[in-house]
């Protein structure tokens, strides 16, 4: 009978383990309601109560997941509770100041993301399987530091004042953190989801050079202070639309480098080494379907929101008008995919380029072209 | 037209190719819009492009892309091309979703890429019943057919694939259509049947005439609404192109009060507008707050804070004449968007005020000198910055014209701003809109005024008073000195020589006349003895206004010093400033204004419901997989397995082995094992 109860019903298949997560995530939300519920609006409670039945299910999937969160909480609460509400600790305590604290973690982040890239690109040219599993085990350990920074900087953003916090997904220097952080995560889910890591070399590539950015955009442009939102930005709907959108932005370059490694393999470069064509095709398709949903739906939030903030919900404004030609660029690879049936060389092109259209719209817009939406500018 | 030239556009209109084609030419045109900046004034293109392009581009409508026919047209086939796509493909796709296909012939099963075939001892009856009952436990909808010898089950799941399609396609046609409506369409057919003719210039608006007016119940539009504190407005402005009209409001909306609240780094962080809304019919007043993310909706009329202007303030000025020696000062008052005349004996000039900014939050912080470790300086909080951001008080912009009609724009901030640890007042200055402002540094003296530096400014710059200080600087400088009286007349000439040269062209006209006067050897020293003397002279006219205003003598320290050599630099360069007065804001009364956006877009629902349409049908085609399983069990024991679907994706493979095995399982089991599972 073991295998016709391969599949059972969700429900009946969860361990002690995942509902301990989903327990520890209505007590966390029931918390933060008593806590801080008088400071929230409708909409962000609203946001608060869908979070733990979203989580948990997420969580239930994906059982490595659940561990992550687990240890962000952890991590997030240790640096929040070692700051004692003294900003100033940042720079005294040892552990806020080599771990925890946000501008260390995220650095942790960045060079655990380099690392990985090198343990991944050793793992393919060496075929070593130890290799590759550091690679994940490092990739695993960046997200981990990197969300800690972000839940850490949340929370530094509101010692600077009540009036200052908020989510950091505000500026470039906070969504090129996200941008790594959920292009790994999409990483490792497909990994998981494929049994390879093969194509941990190739996504790590694309998150590398965000990272690199990243470093440049800190070091040289001193981008990473928290600054108070603009009236603009001040408003639930950044909570969901900016995620949403990076979540498709994230699927839009991990595809992209999954087109490179097809390419590459039908040149017949590292081509015993890589995944079958079907399967990066696969990968591709999923990716591109993955994002092409969140991007659909960040799109429309981001025109809801435009009809609150700037009196219309479209205008033609270059970031909306950007984002329409990176939606209507996936609308037709995914014609060409569905309908016309087709597969191959012009999918994996267009899937490369895309990512040059995409960047445009994430960084290229920002860089030379002027409107409302310039919240990240160079 | 015949029918096959109609059945031919149709088939292209409705082509998958057409279809892409289309998508890549939208993307492109959105494209040129982004690149060329959209609705900006036809100067700006004129002096961009010259004469001759600019002509060409207005033709191809480059400054309003997005409302150009062309790009329209381009919208309108795509919205035929994916209205003729659901009109081809719905009745297919919606049959495809009913229908079960359970009359399939085994000859066309066996050509599905996804088959097996099983072996089973149980009589057709139940082996039928336990793959329809595994099968419905798997998510799927069964039908039987009992044919000769045999049953076939057939299943399918995820029907709601094809729903997917037709919703996600009427959304782009639903979408496009309330855009429409939204759009200025109905403006530009009004314009077309020539009802409305667009204003231009500044001509007063109370007077425009009907034919630039727009009724209240006019369809859609976006316009602006400006209005002081205090003051009531019951239009809003429409821009078109480089012109504009006027759209007529139902209500008066009165303005109480604009409000601007700043976070402690001085970055704005609320603007806000008190206003009461008086209904023109019913004359019922609604008072309402309108911030930046909070509209408000009034009969289908939604208003925004866009921005904020000044309302007419009052400014309280003195005009400082600059003329040598003068010292004369005049007091003003006068509101913002007033032109002053400034009656002056050789040439009189209008005072333009164009702007008061109350505050300005400027990064006056020095870069960190203790660049230690760059590292450990990205270490710890997110909370550090080297930005010093700082509110430093108001300013007023405005321009001196002369009788010429010529001008030049000042940019003065009212109080002093610290730099090098010392205080300035900083009074900017350009020839054009497009160059930087040149900021002279006034310092402030020890009671933070600008009068020490006005008074010590005019005492160098009258020749009677010159001569005074000569003689007083000689005497100081000699003093116990026993020299002869040609000596002492000779260093007086000299220091009131040097003070006539600085005064005729500041540091400028000293530096010139060594140039000229002297051998190249002796320069650099001559400078530095100029210069010694000029500080010295200056010195003592401080002395000298200080007492000519009966007030104690600043002590010989650092700060006398600093103020010397920064007042010397400010004198030279006020013979640079442009203006024969110096205009000096001492105070104000604050008037704002709100400019406030009407938005009227009834097509706003149907785009909403569109992109419902959307996100259901893009999830519906891309999460929700169609599957159909064919099961054909004969009485011979044989069971053919089939399985089919409209997406072909690496899971299917999996799907169809696990189905597969999972039936093998259940048709090999014992009669008794049977029904444990089947929940």
């Amino acid at each position: 009978m073991e295998l016709i109860q391969a599949n059972p019903p969700l429900l009946r298949r969860l361990a002690p383990l995942d509902w301990a997560a989903a327990l520890l995530l209505a007590l966390g939300a029931a918390y933060a309601f008593r806590s801080y519920g008088g400071y929230m609006d409708g909409y962000e409670k609203a946001f608060l109560v869908l979070a733990v039945p979203t989580f948990s299910w997420l969580a239930w999937q994906w059982s490595a997941l659940r561990n992550l969160m687990g240890l962000i909480a952890l991590l997030s609460l240790a640096g929040i509770s070692l700051y004692q509400g003294d900003l100033a600790r940042a720079e005294q305590v040892f552990w806020l100041k080599y771990f925890l604290s946000s501008q260390t973690a995220i650095g942790w982040m960045c060079a655990l993301f380099f690392m990985a890239t090198g343990a991944f690109w050793l793992g393919l040219l060496a075929r070593s399987d130890f290799a590759e599993r550091t690679g994940s085990a490092l990739t695993w350990t960046a997200v981990l530091m990197g969300f800690t920074g972000m839940m850490v900087r949340w929370y530094e953003s509101y010692l600077i004042g009540t009036d200052v916090g908020h989510i950091p997904v505000s500026n470039l220097y906070e969504v090129f953190v996200l941008f790594s952080l959920i292009t790994a995560l999409l990483y490792l889910h497909y990994e998981r989801r494929y049994g390879t890591r093969r194509l941990g070399a190739f996504v790590l590539l694309v998150i590398s050079a965000a990272v690199g950015f990243l470093l440049w955009y800190t070091f040289s442009r001193d981008a990473q202070g928290i600054q108070p939102l603009v009236p603009a930005l001040q408003s639930y709907w950044m909570k969901i639309h900016v995620p949403a959108n990076f979540i498709g932005y994230g699927s839009f370059a991990l595809a992209a480098m999954v087109g490179v490694a097809w390419l590459l393999q039908s040149r017949g470069i590292l081509a015993t080494r890589l995944p079958a064509p079907v399967v990066l095709e696969d990968v591709m398709y999923k990716s591109i379907a993955v994002g092409f949903a969140f991007f659909t739906i960040a799109t429309i939030l981001g025109a809801l929101w435009a009809a609150e903030a700037w009196g219309t919900y479209w205008q033609w404004d270059p970031k909306e008008t950007w984002a329409l030609i990176v939606w209507l660029n996936y609308a037709a690879w995914l014609h060409m995919r569905l309908t016309k049936g087709l597969r191959g060389a012009v999918l994996a092109w267009w899937s490369v380029s895309g990512l040059v259209v995409t960047s445009f719209a994430f960084l290229g817009v920002n860089m030379f072209l002027s409107g409302l939406h310039s919240y990240g500018s160079l | 037209m015949n029918r096959s030239f109609r059945h031919n556009l149709y088939e292209l209109f409705s082509s998958m190719r057409f279809a892409i084609s289309l998508l890549t030419i939208l993307a492109i045109a959105s494209a040129i819009g982004t690149v060329l900046k959209q609705g900006e004034a036809y100067n700006a293109y004129l002096n961009q492009f010259g004469p001759f392009w600019f002509g060409i581009f207005e033709r191809l409508g480059l400054y309003a892309v997005y409302h150009a026919g062309w790009f329209l047209t381009i919208l309108a086939f795509l919205v035929i091309s994916t209205s003729l796509c659901i009109l081809r493909q719905a009745p297919q796709m919606l049959h495809e979703m009913r229908t079960y296909r359970e009359h399939a012939k085994e000859s066309s099963l066996r050509q599905f890429a996804h088959r097996a075939e099983l072996a089973t001892a149980l009589s057709v009856e139940q082996a039928g019943g336990r793959i329809e009952a595994h099968l419905r436990q798997q998510g799927y909808q069964t039908r039987r057919n009992a044919r000769a010898g045999a049953l076939l089950i057939a299943a399918k799941a995820g029907s709601w694939n094809r729903l997917g399609y037709i919703l996600a396609h009427s959304a782009i046609v639903t979408i496009c259509i309330g855009g429409l409506l939204d759009g200025d369409l109905p403006l530009n057919l009004h314009l077309w049947l020539g009802n409305k003719q667009i204003a231009r210039g500044t001509q007063s608006l109370d007077r425009l005439p009907p034919a630039s007016r727009l009724p209240v119940d006019h369809w859609s539009y976006r316009g602006n609404i400006f209005v002081p504190e205090g003051k009531r407005a019951d239009f809003a402005t429409v821009n078109i192109g480089d012109g504009f009209l006027i759209q007529e409001l139902p209500f008066d909306l009165i303005l109480k009060k604009f409000h601007v609240d700043y976070y402690s780094t001085g970055a704005p962080k609320r603007f806000a507008s008190d206003v009461v809304l008086v209904d023109k019919k019913t004359g019922i007043s609604t008072a309402r707050t309108i911030e930046v993310n909070k509209p408000f909706t009034y009969q289908g009329i939604t208003l925004y804070q866009a921005s904020f202007e000044d309302g007419g303030s009052v400014l309280r000025l003195k005009a400082h004449s600059l003329s040598p020696g003068s010292g004369e000062v005049l007091d003003l008052t006068g509101a913002v968007g007033d032109a002053i005349r400034l009656t002056r004996r050789d040439a009189p000039l209008t005072l333009e005020l164009t702007n008061l900014r109350p505050i300005n939050v400027e990064n006056i912080g020095s870069p960190r000198t203790d660049t230690g470790n760059l590292l450990e300086k990205h270490l710890g909080s997110g909370a550090k910055s080297d930005r010093d951001l700082h509110n430093v008080g108001p300013s007023i912009l405005f321009k001196l014209r002369d009788n010429a009609g010529q001008a030049r724009e000042f940019n003065s901030y009212m109080l002093p701003i610290e730099q090098e640890g010392r205080r300035f007042f900083l009074a900017g200055v350009r020839d054009a809109q497009a160059d930087d402002f040149r900021y002279m540094r006034i310092p402030a003296d020890r009671e933070g005024t600008m009068t020490t530096w006005f008074e010590l400014r005019t005492l160098l710059t009258d020749p009677a008073a010159r001569a005074q200080i000569a003689r007083r600087f000689t005497a100081a400088a000699l003093k116990g000195d026993a020299v002869s009286e040609t000596l002492r007349s000779k260093l007086s000439d000299t220091t009131e020589h040097t003070l006539g040269l600085y005064a005729d062209g500041g540091y400028e006209g000293l530096d010139k006349f060594i140039r000229t006067t002297l051998p190249a050897a002796e320069q650099q020293k001559a400078a530095e003895v100029f210069v010694k003397v000029l500080q010295g002279a200056a010195w003592e006219a401080l002395q000298l206004s200080r007492e000519q205003r009966q007030l104690a003598p600043w002590p010989m320290d650092g700060i006398s010093a600093a103020f010397i050599n920064d007042s010397l630099n400010a004198i030279s360069d006020s013979f640079h400033y442009g203006a024969p007065v110096f205009i000096e804001m001492t105070g104000f009364d604050l008037v704002q204004a709100s400019v406030i956006q009407a938005t009227r877009s009834p097509g706003q629902y149907i785009v909403y419901l569109g992109c419902a349409l959307l996100i259901a049908g893009v999830c519906f085609m891309l999460y929700v997989r169609e599957r159909r399983f064919f099961a054909l069990v004969k009485e011979d024991g044989s069971v053919l397995l089939a399985m089919s679907t409209n997406r072909k994706t690496l899971d299917f493979e999996e799907t169809f082995v696990r189905h597969r095995d999972q039936l093998q399982q259940l048709l090999t089991l014992p009669e008794s094992d049977h029904g444990t599972h089947s929940g």
